[in-house]
């Protein structure tokens, strides 16, 4: 099968490869790049585990090709923090609020959410269910992951009403 | 105990920081050096006869290491059967690939080993596997009676397997004197588990040394490990299993798949690491299933609204290959199926139909179409004397002056807290603002309604396999201290709760102890988590360990601090004199004088610091229960369910950590509603699925989720620590309170629904069959 060379920044290293055009994006990030922290749940875009910022907006890396992914900045839920192993704000939230049982769907929901919070720093209660209606989980019953978008974005908030 | 130092707390859940920071490690993320992919060629028909495959172009395909039949795997495979049911469990002949016949869509019928799951399944589309199709057997009822076509001929009949009738003259009395009979037909929709990470398996056989190793995804590893070891005829103690993370399972990785088994054999076969992992087609159409069943039930009331007697036909659709049986839940139901009611007799009867369907497994609550059926039941009796459902469930329901209350399926009620979750629900709910606020709803003409759900749970089933388990707890050199145990977290946080225990009873910092479930090599024999079993068997165990333990550091810092024994007090990893706080010693150096200078130690005390202790709890069902109460709107044009308010009152006894619990409720309560308004997993009349993804089949998501209120009541169960299990509870309440509020609602218009789930177009179909809004 031909090969296409491919480059872009993931978690802010400078990737390149060569690869075939139908591997997807998801599984780029696992084989390749050895960040499994994005999760394959369904491979047909339903479930959102496998959700990842494609140049900041929140993406299902299942249904993008890797070669469509050339010249961009891709960051997973291993590239969300500062450091490795330090939780963000939002990750915290998930944390602190039980939002994740099994914590398999988890990544791509802590991703969804970043991205939804960077947007929408003051949601109500009906645009956090319609920003989490992307995502499947099947442990939590969703209770714990309203919460935590909830305690992250008054967290959020207050670092943002601090700073200025 | 209640509340101590770590019991009763919400303690943090440590485990938690890889998986939100994406450094959690599940099977998919396992690789194994000169690893190959497997991918299966599965029938796509559900019945017929093998007339030719070939695997010519197949085999061809650069990067393919073998492609597999049934003449060459299950020639080797060992026999196919779980350690719980034992070799001579009633079932069809099991097989690990499908031979001379398919009997269900999804069967196994090659397996494809390449250099990549891309290059196996290219080449798995190659292979061509030609079936003459037989008419497919798919309605149970219609099964049962079917001798023509049999899903499995070798067997005879349809029949999987028939409890007869438990009734008789007594049960006969009762109805001729009754005032009044009900009858009802109840049917749940077939359902799957759906855990967010599919199965799988990294299997590595090593040729040099013939010992067997695999990382998988289960809830029960030390079941996988005897299991390979059955089916690759290897010593049990040549074999490994490994799990780190566990994505999910409901139930649907408590035993070993045979698409598992042939991932084994396949890398025993092959000589090289082979890894399978399940892609969410297969998981659907391929891995078991649940929840397909029909109870036609009849009460008898007295002329006081006392119902004194129950007959109830069971029939469940077990599939071609239920997991390792014929996976009935016929026992449970005929145990629970009167429930929290004073229901003095009894006649149950169930029958399994073998199908051409994926098999049954086991689902979260596998026999929970007890209360599915009763509890909608008892609204439908209700409504027909003209009783509130509320109040004729008080006036039915066992009080703790009856306790011990014989079930007539045999089970004493003791213990259990009926009458007050009742009461605590309906106050949490503002029962009677409610019904207000309803009436005032319809004379709008909006359709209010609210369901009530109560029902008694057998948690931690002390019976053969499942009635014990095994901590070992080590303090090592240094003072720190590691629980060891087989249990199969899959999401529980199992980790955590056992750290608790452990930290509480042997005195520790719970920041110094660490909870091993990962290799079987190292952890003692355990049966898994599954069926409410880990706070109740495995929390015994890890408190019997502890006080073990926690007896010989105060023997050794007792000599070590020239006191007596019974004055040591221990907190927070330190050992002090009572009274004397100044007078103290650490766990570091009382692991010190035990392992490195063994001269330190009393007289007579063996070197080391670990204990083991296997616990079985003294009843053979260890009670939790529980009312839900749920409200929701029904819009009449377009037959939309929307919920308003979810209460939950529940009896697990005293929490070992209150976050979890109420994770483990809420989580099964939104898997009960899934059940009740959206899961469905159909078949047409030829057999096939027509749900393969997530499109079809339809999981409640966030937005439609209400928030679930929890209420506690709290009765020790006579087991260690006073534990009871509630992993199931919410999705067993779930169902059928969803349905009686849905009913509920409706019941103005004339219309009611008895068949899940109760969707859009099944609400609409019920509106209009009743003549409209």
């Amino acid at each position: 099968m031909n090969e296409i060379p491919v480059t872009m920044t993931v978690n802010g290293e400078d990737r390149a490869a060569t690869i075939e055009p139908r591997l997807t994006l998801a599984d780029y990030l696992r084989s390749e790049c050895g960040l499994t922290g994005t999760h394959l749940a369904c491979e047909h875009g339903a479930c959102g585990a496998c959700t990842v910022l494609v140049d900041g907006a929140a993406q299902r890396s299942c249904l993008v090709f890797a070669v469509q992914a050339q010249g961009a900045e891709i960051t997973t839920v291993e590239g969300l923090a500062e450091a490795p192993g330090e939780p963000t704000a939002v990750q915290r939230a998930f944390e602190d609020c039980y939002g994740l049982q099994c914590g398999f769907c988890t990544p791509g929901f802590v991703v969804s959410v970043t991205a939804f919070l960077r947007d929408n720093p003051e949601p109500d209660d009906r645009e956090i269910r319609e920003a989490l209606s992307g995502n499947l989980c099947r442990c939590t019953g969703y209770g714990g992951i309203y919460a935590a978008v909830r305690q992250a974005a008054a967290e959020l908030a207050e670092a943002q009403g601090g700073a200025s | 105990m209640t509340a101590g130092r770590y019991v009763g707390q919400s303690v943090a859940r440590r485990e938690h920081r890889p998986l939100v920071t994406g450094h959690g490690r599940y099977v998919d993320d396992v690789t194994v050096a000169g690893m190959a992919h497997a991918a299966f060629v599965r029938s796509d028909v559900a019945r017929g006869t093998i007339t030719a495959i070939d695997v010519e172009d197949a085999q061809a395909v650069p990067g393919v290491f073998a492609v597999y039949l049934a003449a060459d795997l299950n020639t080797v495979c060992g026999p196919i059967h779980s350690t719980l049911m034992g070799p001579n469990a009633p079932m069809p002949p099991m097989r690990a690939l499908a031979e001379g016949d398919v009997r269900f869509v999804g069967e196994p019928v090659a397996v494809v080993v390449a250099e990549s799951r891309a290059v196996a399944e290219d080449a798995a589309e190659m292979v061509v596997v030609e079936v003459a199709a037989l008419p497919a057997v798919v309605d149970p009822v219609a099964a049962l009676t079917d001798t023509e076509n049999l899903v499995h001929p070798e067997k005879g009949t349809n029949v999987a397997q028939a409890m007869p009738d438990t009734g008789g003259p007594d049960v006969d009395a009762a109805f001729a004197g009754a005032a009044q009979v009900v009858t009802g037909r109840f049917a749940q929709s077939r359902g799957t588990n759906v855990p967010m990470e599919p199965r799988g398996l990294v299997a590595s056989w090593e040729p040099g040394t013939g010992e067997f190793t695999a990382h998988v995804s289960s809830q029960n590893p030390h079941e996988y490990h005897a299991h390979f070891a059955r089916v690759l005829g290897i010593d049990h103690h040549r074999v490994r299993v490994l799990t780190d993370q566990v994505g999910g399972g409901f139930g649907q990785k408590v035993f070993v798949s045979r698409d598992e088994t042939c991932v084994a054999v396949a890398a025993k076969l092959l000589g090289r690491p082979v890894k399978w992992i399940e892609d969410r087609r297969e998981n659907l159409i391929a891995a078991n299933q649940a929840r397909n069943e029909i109870v036609d039930l009849e009460v008898a009331v007295d002329d006081d609204g006392a119902m004194v007697a129950m007959k109830a036909r069971h029939v469940e659709d077990v599939g071609a290959y239920a997991i390792n049986s014929h996976a009935s839940a016929s026992g449970s139901m005929s145990n629970f199926i009167t429930g929290p009611y004073r229901i003095g007799h009894l006649g149950f009867s169930s029958t399994s139909a073998y199908t051409n369907t994926v098999g049954r497994a086991a689902y979260r609550g596998p026999w929970l179409m007890e209360t599915t059926a009763r509890e909608q039941m008892v609204d439908r009796v209700a409504r027909a004397i003209g009783m509130d459902p509320l109040e004729f469930r008080r006036r039915n329901t066992v009080t703790a002056a009856e306790f011990p209350f014989s079930m007539p399926g045999g089970v004493p009620i003791d213990r259990v807290s009926l009458t007050e979750v009742l009461d605590q629900a309906a106050e949490m709910m503002d029962y009677d603002g409610f019904r207000v606020r309803q009436a005032a709803a319809l004379s709008e003409g909006r359709h209010l309604g609210l369901g009530i759900s109560a029902y008694i749970e057998p948690s931690g089933i002390a019976f053969g396999a499942l009635a014990t388990e095994q901590a070992n707890i080590r303090i090592d050199a240094a003072g720190k201290v590691r629980i060891m145990m087989g249990s199969g977290d899959h999401g529980q946080n199992t980790a955590t709760t056992m750290r608790q225990l452990v930290a509480e009873y042997l005195g520790c910092d719970i920041d110094d102890v660490t909870y091993s479930q990962h290799d079987t090599t190292a952890t003692p024999h355990g049966s898994g988590t599954a069926g409410s079993r880990t706070a109740v068997i495995f929390g015994g165990a890890a408190i019997g360990a502890s006080k073990r333990l926690r007896e010989k550091v105060a023997e050794i810092a007792a000599h070590l601090l020239e006191a007596s024994p019974d004055d040591i007090e221990i907190v927070g990893s330190e050992a002090f004199v009572a009274g004397t706080p100044s007078r103290s010693v650490g766990f570091a150096e009382i692991a010190a004088a035990a392992y490195l200078a063994p001269d330190r130690l009393p007289p007579g005390v063996e070197p080391g610091l670990e204990a083991v202790h296997r616990y079985r709890p003294p009843s053979l069902f260890t009670l939790s229960n529980s009312c839900h109460m749920c409200t929701v709107e029904v819009d009449a044009a377009t037959g939309m369910v929307t919920f308003d308010r979810y209460v939950v009152s529940e009896d697990c006894g005293p929490m070992i950590n209150p976050t979890v619990v109420e994770g483990q409720i809420v989580g099964g309560v939104v898997q009960g509603i899934g059940t009740a308004l959206y899961e469905n997993m159909a078949y047409d009349p030829d057999g096939n699925p027509l749900a393969s993804t997530f499109l079809d089949y339809v999981l409640p998501g966030a937005a439609e989720m209400p928030e679930i209120e929890i209420g506690h009541i709290e009765s020790p169960s006579a087991s260690e620590g006073g534990f009871k299990g509630v992993g199931e509870g919410g999705t067993i309440g779930a169902i059928a309170c969803v349905a009686n509020a849905v009913n509920d609602a409706i019941a103005p218009l004339g219309a009611h629904i008895d068949r899940l789930p109760m969707g859009p177009s099944e609400v609409l179909a019920a509106i209009d069959s009743a003549g409209g809004a």
